[in-house]
């Protein structure tokens, strides 16, 4: 008879959702066991009031476990050059302490994932995604003097998002007056470190804190001590998706799918699809998918665009499909919600060009009220993002509250 | 009394065309040279109290839309997903497979996070070259070299079907249909293991190595089935494989259809050209309008045909059909359940299929010796004990443990199989699977050991071939069995065949019975309202 | 230094012929050849004082026509010490069985009544397959997609083709051209000897066994060539295989192509994502308006270009390509005429006792693994000719397969085992010929990558199987001789139709260019 051992690698099966770092604490504050999965792990949806939690984030500090966000690390004096080839954006630019939000694309310049990328240092990089992609950033690294490393399990991650979050940092001993957006830094903690960037998904102010698994409880601890007095809260992921929404941010498998994922060929998309054009910097060498998106940008080939909509009533749209005059079916709601924010009515989707310039969009909604369906066909029109996006979210040094 | 049809053969095809013309009105008899029914989709007791599935032994490619049509479920028809699997590594470790996504990436983790990582997209890759051939195993083959408007349409609607790829896709599948799965799965994974397991739907019932080309199409026709719309799903049938074809004579039965068990067909009858019925071993002759049969093409035609009323090409064609068995079986009743050493308590992956070949090297080893007309020194045993999920099979705590092995081949270094070598064959099964859960042995109660020989003499398949011929394109879709003769129609008016000889061929499929029968009540201009179109795919 | 229109990198059989094309349409081309001279795989060397080896390849079975008369080789000094090399099943027992005439035509030898005319229906089927399929190899591959260029005529052409094979034959055609050729031989023949010899010539340069499925379309490919105006013939170039290469040479000479040996390129100088010439290994730059490259594809794109150039999916397939190379060179300087049990030497020799053993042949090399008993056609250029020996004595040409290209004892072990198996396989049919030996080479797949840039050391710069055909060739997306990169061609035996010394690749390649680029 085997021996089983709580840590015998063989039994991970036991427990296919993985718990993160920050568990015990989240599970304390889960009122409502409101558990779903995340890449592998048990995340909470909600603590106890889904409203309250989006409060938080446009009212005092609102904390969000990230840890299931997938980790690679990137290292070697091809770095900068091995990202350049990878991604749309010119990495080498990122100065080092500095993030970004970039994607990478196959050679068809269709988008694989999006990311943040962080330069720990001149030939130290971190990608922080959604999805998992090893033998894509592997094969991407022939001729190049890199290393790669999967590190999600190895690396511990809170967002801290809201208004309150300098008061909360500062109260917490870490001072970061004068870190602007999309840059990051280093403090001794416990021990050991935490890095704080200033980023996040709510399109407010807000942090992003990383450590070891070992100084997750501590670094929970530690932050919601000092931010007792503004009402710091952990928050789910239904308050974030509404707080997402607002910012206009895309999610990978929620407004897209992944080429590499896509049994339908025809759900491609590359950036010029889902409006990430910006990005895109033919100036700086060759990248994957450069030449098939150059292409794309001198023919005007691209199919769909990735819009935000403003929808006439209160009714949430989510999962809808648009119209155009009513009939003609020219794209699908990939995300939606009453904005609690912008007192909008707002939805992300894919349009079919060059319908998303047609206007005369309706969209049809299926609304449940008591067991009935009603049968909606809302006036939509394409409106800028974010819809939601308060100055405070780039003041630096930010305001106390 | 002179039938509509007569089948001959009750395998789960000859009773899905007999199904399906019984409900389409017509009069039909199905005749078996057993005693039992079911060809080689069987339930049996061989050792008291143990049931067997003792020939096909899991279930994924029957199609669904003929288990609705033919109202199965409601004949006792009940298919249980299996749960898990391994591969046994000569390390003393093991490779699992888990339904859990993220359990499986974990497992696979363990031996290589690369391939963790790539299994995704493997599978994506895999599972569009399924929704591009499923559309076509409900469909007739079309003849490339006819102008007929049926055959025209017919390629026309193939051409859409793939120029409804991109260009790259269609590479894609090109080269998928005509490479090895070895240097396919080199494509994606580095780890041995991973290799070998996903080598394994690659090589069944098939006389090719995993090193061979077109073995990637071979693993196509296992992984394009499905449990409940899970494509590449496998199941068992509760009760053992036999719950299918007794659901399908229920089926029958309820639709006025007879069988007639126990009295093989000896002679084809033929007259002035046409087939009008089967002389039967006993003497007593089935007369019937038409002859459906469900023997392979070989068994078909040279045993139970007379040449002269042949033409000599076709003849040719159909001695040179491919159907060089590369299977055996074991079956086995035990005392208790095996302990694996690898395996941690009460695991999930002994309810599934397991595996002792952890490299392609091993596997393609294995095929050597077949080439060479030998039975693998070192077999690989595609291994399972329904009764870990199924608990209707034995008595509560007993195991019914079937082992389908490869390779055996139809003869030894040309001769025939001899007792000697059958019992060496299964010994070198058994030692390989005491060697990973030693004491396995002393719990054998009961042991039948099934090599082509056996498997030809009591099925009836020439060569002890499951597929009813090999699966490689000179004998697919429209060479499938004869150039010419793919149509399930025969030289001889009135003579049909509806076997796994026949498009889209072999496993407990049902598809060739079912476009058996629509091929015939097309001719007879019958309506076949009965009778589903493949479910679209989305 | 002049400028030129075109580079072209390599002066093998088809970077001359696509140099050649192109010069002749106008263009100025400058051929750079690392080795000391041009010729590639076609050149032969001395391997022993006063031993010369005919080349890698040593009989000649389909020199593109186009290349021949578009060179005039003949008027550059390629001639023939015969067009017509007989091919003999060697037999251990003397009983051996002699081909002649194109394909087999008439066979000598003791051979059953029954395989006498089933050989000549089958060889008569095949050689109807091949002529079907024979001008395929002379036009770009065709993709399967709107706007590239195909050429539809001659597609229709091979259609028409096609079905005038008649109902029968059209479908026969359909249900073997995927099939091997074991099962092929083996439904129509019995001679051990001559299934032996098909077998071995089907699975000749390739990575596939007898049993292997796609293995019969290597046996039609063969029998499609053409050389000196005959189709499925063998031909001895006067002075070896290495005349091809000096008449090559001498012809793009005269039409103005300049040759520059010993000018290894060391990479693609590439400007606003457009090739614009190379860089050399000493580090001259050279331009021009268009680069060629006839070198292996791999090479071409991850060495002379690199990935950095490349996408990352494009890069991925490249390497996936598979080249995996299973043939060994075997020359031996013989000190008198060896004796294969009464065996005309001016015949091709072909050791293949039988189609079994060139299947289990093959099974080591699947395990980088060497044969114990390998099989191996000979070629003793010496016993038509002089220039190869000292007169009275012999050179040995042999094509020995199959050789591992990653032995799994090492290079220097495999090498040595190799080449005793070998050794042992020839006294057994030659008895005495080991005491011949002065001298013995033997190049396995990686001495012959090492020396001639084949990547794995297969012949065809890419395994010549059919997932690696026409519009996979080399790989998917680059299948009509263009690039990702603009202005940067292929012409080298990695693209259709593969290798071999005929220049068909080189030649359809600047046909494509010509087509495509305008002057």
């Amino acid at each position: 008879m085997n021996v089983m051992k709580t840590t015998d690698p063989r039994l991970h099966y036991l427990t296919p959702l993985k718990q993160t770092p920050f568990h015990p604490r989240t599970a304390a504050e889960n009122r409502l066991n409101d558990w779903g999965p995340w890449a592998g792990y048990t995340t909470a949806l909600s603590f106890g009031d889904t409203a309250m939690e989006h409060s938080a984030i446009r009212n005092t500090a609102s904390v969000y476990d990230l840890c299931p966000m997938v980790k690679y690390r990137v290292t070697g004096p091809d770095a900068a050059a091995y990202l350049d080839r990878l991604t749309v954006r010119n990495a080498s630019k990122l100065s080092v302490g500095g993030v970004h939000y970039t994607i990478w694309c196959d050679d068809a310049g269709k988008v694989i994932d999006d990311g943040t990328l962080f330069r720990l240092g001149p030939t130290d990089y971190r990608i922080c995604c959604q999805e998992r992609h090893l033998p894509w950033l592997l094969d991407s690294a022939i001729g190049y003097e890199v290393a790669i490393v999967e590190e999600t399990e190895d690396v511990a991650a809170l967002s801290l998002q809201g208004p309150c979050t300098y008061s909360v940092l500062k109260a917490a001993g870490f001072d970061v007056a004068d870190l602007k957006p999309f840059r990051m830094r280093t403090f001794p903690f416990d021990g050991g470190e935490v890095m704080i960037s200033r980023t996040g998904f709510t399109g407010d102010l807000g942090y992003e804190l990383w450590t070891t698994p070992a100084h997750a409880i501590a670094l929970w601890d530690h932050l919601f001590a000092a931010g007792a007095p503004w009402g710091i809260r952990p928050i789910g992921t239904h308050a974030l998706d509404i707080a997402r929404i607002e910012a206009g941010f895309i999610i990978t498998n929620l407004d897209f799918i992944p080429v590499d994922q896509a049994v339908r060929e025809d759900r491609a998309r590359s950036p010029f699809e889902l409006g990430l054009e910006w990005m895109v910097d033919f100036d700086k060498g060759h990248f994957t998918g450069r030449r098939a998106l150059l292409k794309e940008k001198v023919n005007k080939s691209s199919k769909w665009a990735l819009v935000g909509l403003d929808i006439d009533g209160n009714v949430s749209v989510e999962g809808s499909i648009i119209y155009q005059n009513g009939k003609t079916e020219v794209g699908t709601v990939t995300a939606a919600c009453w904005s609690p924010s912008a007192k909008r009515n707002i939805a992300l989707a894919q349009v079919r060009r060059p319908y998303h310039e047609s206007g005369n969009l309706f969209v049809e909604v299926y609304a449940l009220r008591e067991l009935q369906y009603a049968k909606l066909m809302l006036p939509a029109r394409v409106c800028e993002r974010p819809f939601f996006a308060p100055p405070r979210r780039r003041t630096t040094p930010p305001a106390p509250f | 009394m002179i039938y509509d049809a007569v089948i001959v053969g009750a395998g789960h095809n000859g009773l899905v065309a007999a199904c399906y013309l019984a409900r389409a009105g017509l009069k039909v008899c199905v005749v078996e040279k057993n005693d039992w029914i079911g060809g080689a989709a069987v339930s049996r007791e061989l050792y008291p109290g143990f049931t067997y599935s003792n020939c096909s032994y899991v279930a994924s490619l029957f199609r669904p839309e003929i288990m609705r049509d033919l109202e199965l479920p409601k004949f006792g028809l009940q298919i249980l997903p299996y749960e898990g699997g391994a591969v046994f590594m000569e390390n003393g470790d093991y490779l699992g497979m888990h339904r859990d996504h993220d359990a499986n990436r974990r497992e696979f983790a363990r031996h290589s996070k690369r391939d963790a990582e790539a299994y995704d997209r493997y599978a994506r890759d895999v599972l569009r070259h399924c929704r591009f051939i499923r559309p076509m195993l409900l469909r007739t083959a079309p003849d490339p070299s006819s102008f007929r408007p049926r055959d025209l349409s017919e390629l026309a609607w193939l051409g859409k079907q793939m120029f409804g790829l991109s260009e790259a896709a269609m590479y894609d599948m090109i080269r998928f249909w005509t490479m090895s799965i070895g240097d396919f799965l080199d494509e994606y994974f580095e780890h041995p293991t991973v290799k070998a397991y996903q080598a394994v739907a690659s090589i069944i019932g098939t006389a090719l190595g995993p090193m061979s080309p077109g073995t990637a199409y071979v693993l196509l026709h296992h992984a394009m089935g499905d449990v409940d719309g899970n494509v590449g799903a496998w199941g068992f049938a509760r009760g053992g494989m036999g719950s299918i074809t007794k659901a399908l004579k229920a089926s029958l039965e309820a639709a006025g259809g007879e069988v007639r068990a126990g009295n093989g067909v000896e002679k084809i009858l033929i007259r002035n050209g046409r087939a009008v019925g089967v002389a039967l071993e006993n003497g007593d002759e089935v007369h019937g309008k038409r002859v459906v049969s469900n023997m392979d093409v070989k068994r078909t035609f040279l045993r139970h045909v007379d040449e002269d009323e042949l033409p000599g090409d076709f003849v040719k064609r159909v001695k040179a059909f491919k159907i060089r068995g590369s299977s055996g079986k074991l079956n086995i009743a035990l005392d208790c359940a095996p302990t694996f050493t690898a395996l941690p308590p009460n695991s999930p992956h002994m309810k599934g299929d397991m595996h002792f070949t952890d490299s392609i090297e091993k596997m393609e080893r294995a095929y050597d010796d077949w080439k060479a007309g030998h039975y693998s020194a070192d077999p690989f045993q595609d291994m399972m004990i329904p009764t870990m999920i199924d608990p209707t099979m034995t008595p509560p705590g007993k195991h019914f443990m079937s082992c389908f092995v490869q390779y055996a081949p139809p003869k030894i270094e040309g001769n025939d199989w001899t007792d000697a070598d059958r019992d060496g064959f299964a010994r070198a099964c058994l030692d390989q699977i005491e060697k990973y859960a030693p004491g396995f042995k002393n719990s054998i109660l009961h042991v039948e050991v099934r090599t082509p020989r056996e498997l030809e003499k009591e099925v009836g398949l020439t060569e002890g071939n499951i597929f009813q011929g090999e699966l490689t394109f000179d004998q697919l879709l429209f060479n499938r069995p004869v150039p010419g003769c793919a149509q399930y129609r025969s030289p001889i008016k009135d003579l049909w065949i509806c076997g796994s000889s026949t498009h889209p061929g072999g496993g407990v499929m049902g598809a060739p019975g079912r476009n058996a029968a629509s091929e015939i009540l097309r001719d007879l201009r019958a309506p076949t309202k009965d009778m589903s179109e493949a479910y679209a795919v989305l | 230094m002049p400028s030129f229109d075109v580079i072209v990198i390599g002066g093998g059989t088809n970077g001359l012929a696509a140099a050649h094309r192109l010069q002749s349409s106008g263009r100025k081309v400058l051929v750079l050849e690392s080795a000391a001279a041009a010729g590639g795989a076609a050149l032969g060397h001395e391997f022993a004082p006063g031993f010369r080896s005919p080349g890698l390849a040593h009989v000649a079975n389909q020199i593109d026509n186009r290349v021949m008369s578009g060179m005039d080789l003949a008027r550059h000094g390629l001639g023939f010490v015969t067009s017509s090399v007989s091919s003999t099943a060697l037999s251990a027992t003397g009983d051996h069985l002699v081909l002649e005439g194109a394909a087999g035509a008439s066979i000598k030898g003791n051979l059953s009544d029954a395989d006498r005319k089933n050989w000549l229906a089958l060889r008569k089927q095949l050689l109807s397959f091949a002529e079907v399929l024979a001008p395929f190899k002379q036009i770009t591959a065709p993709r399967i997609a709107k706007g590239a260029g195909n050429e539809f005529g001659k597609l229709a052409k091979f259609g028409l083709n096609l079905r005038m094979l008649g109902k029968a034959d059209f479908r026969e055609f359909l249900r073997m051209i995927l099939i091997n050729v074991y099962d092929v031989v083996n439904d129509e023949l019995t001679d051990k000897r001559l299934k032996g010899l098909l077998t071995f010539d089907a699975t000749l340069g390739s990575w596939l066994g007898p049993r292997s499925p796609n293995s019969l379309i290597l046996l039609l490919n063969r029998l499609s060539g053409e050389v000196a105006g005959q189709r499925a013939t063998l031909a001895l170039p006067k002075g070896g295989m290495a005349a091809v290469a000096e008449a090559m040479v001498k012809s793009a000479a005269a039409s103005g192509v300049v040759v520059r040996t010993g000018a290894a390129v060391d990479s693609l100088l590439i400007e606003d994502d457009k090739a614009v010439g190379v860089t050399l290994a000493n580090g001259e730059e050279v331009r021009a308006k268009l680069v060629v490259s006839a070198m292996n594809p791999k090479t071409t794109f991850l060495k002379l270009i690199g990935p950095r150039h490349l996408d990352a999916g494009f890069v991925k397939c490249i390497g996936d390509q598979k080249s995996r190379g299973a043939a060994a060179k075997l020359h031996l300087a013989l000190k008198a005429a060896p004796d294969f049990r009464g065996a005309d030497l001016k015949s091709r020799l072909v050791i293949a006792p039988s189609d079994d053993q060139v299947e289990l042949a093959y099974n080591a090399v699947k395990y980088g693994e060497v044969p114990k008993r390998p099989v191996m056609e000979i070629v003793i250029p010496s016993a038509h000719e002089t220039g190869f020996a000292p007169t009275g004595q012999h050179v040995l040409s042999a094509v020995v397969q199959f050789a591992p290209h990653k032995p799994k004892a090492g290079p220097d072990a495999a090498r040595a085992e190799m080449l005793e198996n070998t050794l042992a396989m020839l006294e057994e049919h030659a008895p005495g010929i080991r005491s011949l030996i002065t001298h013995a080479e033997l190049l396995m797949p990686y001495d012959i990558e090492a020396r001639y840039g084949m990547v794995g050391g297969n012949w065809h710069h890419g395994e010549l199987s059919v997932e690696q055909m026409l519009f996979l060739r080399p790989i998917a997306g680059i299948a009509q001789y263009a690039t990702p990169i603009e202005g940067l061609w292929l012409a080298g035996a990695g693209c259709h139709p593969g290798g071999g010394i005929s220049g068909a690749a080189g030649w359809n390649a600047a046909e494509r260019i010509l087509r495509e680029v305008r002057a």
